[in-house]
């Protein structure tokens, strides 16, 4: 969980700004993701959290600035070269985004057989089995979405981005709507992905309990720009208004 | 009116973009395959009662008329001329628009709605590719058949009611009954049907596509598509049908 010696950066945004008709929910924001380290955004809701975390998926094209994501600058990329990127990028979203058509072993399979169309019925099957069992959910292979929990949606979306082992992890508000221990176990599923694939992972979300158990480093979006960033203590250490008032009522909340 | 003009050009960049997409490799034989499915086999029940019905009401509530003149002789070929011309690719296209176009709406819509198509997206895969162009060949293609074959079971309706009422021989009744009908009808039902599948296709997938406010939006997508799909339809109809008997025939 911690940013590691050699500091290689994986992403780089720089001056990143956009506008969604009169309203700017980015301005001017500068990131760097090293590898091998989990990067926490805290913000409100309609911070520009979700916004900044598309654009590094390169879902959303800023209005100024410049993404460099593994050494390649996003913008400049023509739809192959992007989704070529996008094998070596992990994106779980906040609703999990299952294929609600498919069952989870066709939802797990579905990047695999696009991606990888020389593999053989074998090795997808392998790659299905070792997914599911670092998720801990073997025994949902055969299950539709609609019959999974919450909890266990999320972790089969994850599952879902690691078939492809992906350099990059990025998740949506990964503990949003979940009871307290199954976003414990999300929590501790996010630490080992990070532990057993050697991603580098940017964790969007308002959960400070999610931030502090997840986040080797902190950053925390306030009207479209950073307003602290370090360690979970460190950024909370701040006599800033805004960021003692998200401390106080994300406890009180929680509590 | 100037959000109508924008409508229109939006949808007008969307028919593009499948045009563009349709033919650059990889093709998504699989998906396309799927939807063939999906459009076809299980439409199959539903044409088959909807057109026997069909042939069968229509040449009941003809015979009446035509008796009057002692000319129930004609109604082979005057039920050949109707549903080979009109209803068998009529009725098919809003049988599907009902059926087919609002179940892609919904499902496109509550794709995107639910983040599925981001999810495609982030996956390496293109949506576009995958869930559009293969919902609207699939539509473009099948239509035509499903209309060929509603044609059929159509004649097969008013062969029984001839047949009851006659005792016509089956043989007689499809000789006199193509006696009227050329190659240009048929080629005509073709390409009508195709038109009638490509739009059924392209209202559904715009609509769904373009879905937003959540569950709202995709019940509205779904209720835009069918509605959208019959009015051009039967816009299309008179154009094609004004076109063919004024230059072809």
């Amino acid at each position: 969980m911690t940013v590691t010696d050699h500091k290689e950066t994986v992403i780089s945004l720089r001056n990143i700004r956009k506008r969604f008709g009169p309203l700017e929910v980015l301005r001017g924001v500068d990131l760097d993701v090293y590898k091998g380290e989990n990067l926490v955004v805290l913000g409100r809701s309609g911070s520009g959290k979700s916004v900044l975390i598309k654009i590094i998926a390169g879902m959303l094209t800023p209005d100024t600035g410049s993404v460099i994501v593994l050494g390649e600058d996003i913008r400049s990329l023509g739809p192959r070269e992007l989704q070529a990127l996008r094998t070596r990028i992990g994106f779980s979203f906040q609703s999990s985004a299952l294929y609600d058509g498919m069952n989870v072993r066709a939802n797990l399979e579905f990047p695999l057989v696009r991606n990888k169309r020389h593999l053989g019925r074998k090795e997808i099957d392998t790659a299905v089995a070792r997914v599911l069992e670092d998720v801990g959910l073997s025994q949902t292979v055969n299950q539709m979405p609609s019959e999974l929990s919450g909890g266990q949606k999320k972790r089969i979306g994850i599952a879902r981005t690691l078939i492809l082992q992906p350099e990059i992890m990025l998740y949506d508000e990964p503990t949003a709507g979940l009871d307290p221990v199954t976003s414990a176990n999300i929590n501790e599923l996010i630490n080992k992905v990070q532990e057993q694939y050697n991603t580098s992972s940017v964790i969007i979300t308002h959960d400070l309990t999610c931030a502090k158990a997840t986040g080797g480093r902190v950053v925390m979006l306030s009207e479209g720009c950073f307003l602290r960033q370090g360690s979970f203590e460190e950024v909370f250490a701040s006599d800033d208004a805004r960021v003692k008032d998200f401390y106080n009522y994300n406890f009180i909340t929680t509590a | 009116m100037k959000a109508f003009f924008l409508r229109m050009y939006d949808i007008y960049r969307f028919a593009l973009r499948f045009f563009q997409e349709a033919f650059v490799p990889p093709y998504e034989y699989k998906a396309i395959w799927d939807q063939f499915f999906e459009v076809g086999i299980r439409s199959l029940f539903i044409i088959s009662l909807t057109g026997f019905i069909t042939g069968l009401v229509f040449t009941k509530q003809s015979r009446s008329s035509l008796a009057e003149f002692g000319a129930t002789s004609w109604l082979p070929s005057l039920m050949a001329i109707a549903i080979i011309r009109a209803l068998a690719p009529l009725v098919t296209a809003l049988i599907i628009a009902g059926k087919v176009g609002s179940n892609i709406g919904a499902e496109l819509g509550s794709m995107k709605v639910t983040e599925q198509v981001d999810a495609m997206e982030v996956s390496s895969t293109n949506p576009f590719k995958f869930l559009v162009v293969s919902r609207i060949i699939a539509t473009t293609c099948i239509v035509p058949v499903l209309a060929s074959y509603m044609g059929l079971v159509g004649m097969l309706g008013a062969y029984l009611n001839v047949h009851t009422n006659e005792q016509t021989g089956f043989y007689l009744f499809f000789q006199a009954a193509f006696v009227r009908i050329s190659f240009l009808d048929i080629y005509v039902l073709v390409f009508k049907s195709a038109v009638y599948g490509f739009t059924i296709g392209l209202a559904g997938c715009y609509n769904g596509y373009n879905a937003d406010q959540g569950t709202v939006g995709v019940g509205r997508a779904a209720n835009t598509s069918v509605v959208v799909s019959m009015f051009l339809i039967f816009i299309e109809e008179m154009i094609i049908v004004t076109l063919v008997n004024n230059y072809l025939k």
